[in-house]
């Protein structure tokens, strides 16, 4: 199984009684609650936890992209990927990933991915994503847009790797008279690229198209939710004529380990509650903006909305336990859950989200440790 | 007199368009929400007019053709639709996104306008005064803002939409994102152009409105060559034609009879 340790940093030195004055810790929360001083310390912590993962044996050490929010400080992955690269030597680095339809000019993104692929000698993994609906917002892209957008963007971008330039690029979006990239990418034809998603049908057939095999990473959801989409993708490519291998089918969970679970639980706890309640905050408009996702998918989301405003909205740690939207516990349970996801969907790509919310660095290390030597080598039998 | 209601093609694309009365034609464009109802303002304009409401490509029980991706295909799609008519001579009334529409259609072809009347129009930007954020509002925040009034926001609240009605205002939303998100409900290159609405035009806003406050009508005054007048209602919100319509109504049929003149 492949191992990646994928860090999203958080703001953690937030004032939560401030912020749960405003509409979300997204878009409109006031950067007058960003402290430079305590940021630059917490990128600092960030990047050293991330670097731990090559000593650990780790695959990959991983990235993303968010913008205009304390739920990750990294509106532009890439520098966090130039800096992970001079800090790593075997390691593969994956930007999970860059936004393609928030940017004018893709090309900018091709050339980065370039840049970073050149300079680690071929680690890098290319994330395509489409950016949260709450990136809509902050950007001004226009959302009814965005499907188009980011295919137009990866037809553009993978051209630019992989073409002869100069040449000239037509689309709906973008139209660029001089496509010629320099430098080119490291690896051949180009770096693979990986498809994070909340698991849209549309992306499903998209991505498991036999012109494209991409892996599939289904991001923050249940174990019924991830075992339901990693299956349509494995039956999506039974339609496309193929047979999908464990290495296209990928999660990215939250993972605390601890001698027990009673203990992990208890460590991880404010962490994990921080993550769901206090920094993925925010209302549906934010969420999913109009055109963000097709009609029947935003009619769907609203209903299920519905439904659920009912409900007390507080997700607490048990619940994300119980449903296993968070894999927390002892190492035997860890191990357990993920063979248990195995079984079931043959997924072959892990994607351990070992710090969350405020979880102390303290904690963080010692989970991934524990993680590296009582979870770790049974994955590799 | 009841609206009669009719599927006209311009081209390959359905409109559904409800007309009532009879006269000299009085299109009127609606705004972002779509025409979720029949309103009494129609019925009122229509005494000694033909008032048509076309709902807008995109829109309620309209096609919505890819080739509309934005404000200006819909302003040349609507003069092919005037065309398509044999519309000669006709009023031009415009309510919010429908304000913002009517004055695109106008710089472009302004021969067969007898007047326009701007109602608490997108369109153009009041530098350091941005527009309220009805992509940022929920749905209930919406409705209290759109309104001055909050009894009437109360009773707007309460009517909860069928299933059907739902999907239409959801369609209507996707639509309206298209037209309004960026630059946010407005184009950067009309102001510069309303000079060229040389035909009678009327200005009528809702001191309150929170999504383009008052002084945006201002700012209309001041670009249109022709501006006969200015409405400004008071205790009035969003939606003059609904919240304070029998203030309005006179105000809006006076100008219409003077323009003709």
């Amino acid at each position: 199984m492949k191992l990646l340790s994928f860090h999203l940093m958080p703001y953690r030195p937030l004032d939560f009684e401030a912020a749960a004055k405003h509409r979300s810790a997204w878009v409109v929360l006031p950067n007058s609650l960003y402290d430079p001083v305590k940021g630059a310390e917490e990128y600092e912590r960030h990047i050293d936890f991330l670097v731990r993962g090559e000593a650990l044996g780790f695959d990959g050490i991983g990235v993303n992209e968010h913008h205009q929010t304390a739920y990750g400080m990294m509106p532009a992955p890439n520098l966090i990927a130039a800096n992970l690269i001079a800090r790593t030597k075997t390691v593969k680095i994956a930007i999970l990933g860059r936004a393609l339809p928030l940017t004018n000019n893709p090309v900018f993104i091709a050339e980065e991915y370039a840049m970073l692929d050149n300079l680690s000698k071929g680690r890098i993994i290319a994330g395509f994503v489409r950016g949260i609906g709450a990136e809509y917002h902050s950007s001004g892209t226009n959302p009814y847009f965005s499907h188009e957008r980011f295919h137009e963007a990866h037809d553009l971008i993978v051209r630019a790797w992989t073409e002869p330039g100069p040449w000239t690029f037509e689309s709906e979006n973008y139209n660029l008279r001089y496509v010629n990239l320099w430098p080119r990418p490291y690896q051949q034809p180009h770096p693979p690229i990986w498809i994070p998603s909340q698991g849209s049908s549309e992306t499903v057939v998209w991505a498991s198209h036999p012109d494209r095999k991409y892996p599939f990473l289904v991001t923050f959801s249940s174990e019924e939710l991830v075992t339901r989409y990693l299956t349509a993708y494995r039956e999506q490519a039974r339609k496309h004529g193929y047979e999908a291998s464990g290495d296209q089918l990928g999660w990215a969970a939250p993972i605390y380990v601890a001698e027990t679970d009673e203990r992990a639980k208890e460590d991880a706890k404010r962490g994990i509650e921080t993550l769901f309640n206090n920094y993925l905050r925010m209302t549906s408009e934010m969420l999913i903006p109009p055109g963000y996702t097709s009609l029947s998918s935003t009619k769907n989301f609203f209903k299920m909305r519905q439904t659920m405003a009912t409900r007390d909205s507080f997700q607490s740690a048990d619940q994300l336990i119980a449903s296993g939207t968070a894999v927390i516990g002892s190492p035997k349970t860890v191990r357990a859950a993920i063979e248990r996801m195995r079984e079931k969907t043959g997924f072959n790509i892990l994607i351990g989200m070992f710090q969350f919310g405020v979880l102390t660095d303290e904690l963080a290390r010692r989970s991934i440790d524990l993680f590296a030597a009582e979870v770790m080598p049974h994955l590799r039998k | 007199m009841p609206a009669q209601t009719s599927s006209v093609k311009i081209g390959d694309v359905a409109i559904k368009l409800h007309r009532v009365g009879k006269g000299t034609p009085v299109l009127f464009l609606h705004g972002a929400n779509g025409l979720p109802q029949w309103l009494p303002f129609f019925d009122a304009i229509a005494d000694g007019y033909e008032v048509l409401v076309p709902e807008h490509p995109g829109f309620g029980g309209s096609d919505d053709p890819p080739f509309i991706r934005n404000i200006g295909d819909l302003a040349l799609f609507y003069l092919d639709f005037a065309e398509a008519l044999g519309l000669e001579r006709f009023h031009l009334i415009g309510h919010s996104l429908g304000g913002w529409l009517a004055a695109e259609i106008a710089i472009r072809d302004r021969a067969r306008l007898l007047s326009v009347t701007i109602m608490s129009a997108a369109g153009i930007r009041v530098p350091g005064l941005p527009a309220g954020d009805l992509f940022i509002w929920g749905p209930e925040e919406t409705v209290r803002n759109v309104y001055y009034d909050q009894a009437l926001a109360e009773r707007m609240l309460a009517m909860k939409p069928t299933e059907e009605q739902m999907d239409v205002l959801l369609k209507n939303r996707f639509t309206a994102t298209k037209f309004g998100w960026q630059p946010r409900w407005y184009n950067p290159d009309l102001e510069k152009w309303l000079h060229r609405i040389k035909v009678p035009s009327l200005v009528v806003w809702g001191k309150e409105d929170k999504i383009f406050p008052y002084q945006y009508a201002d700012l209309w005054m001041k670009r249109l060559p022709d501006a006969r007048g200015l409405v400004m209602v008071e205790k009035c919100g969003h939606a003059p034609h609904v919240e304070q319509a029998d203030s309005v109504i006179p105000k809006v049929r006076a100008f219409l009879k003077e323009a003709a003149r």
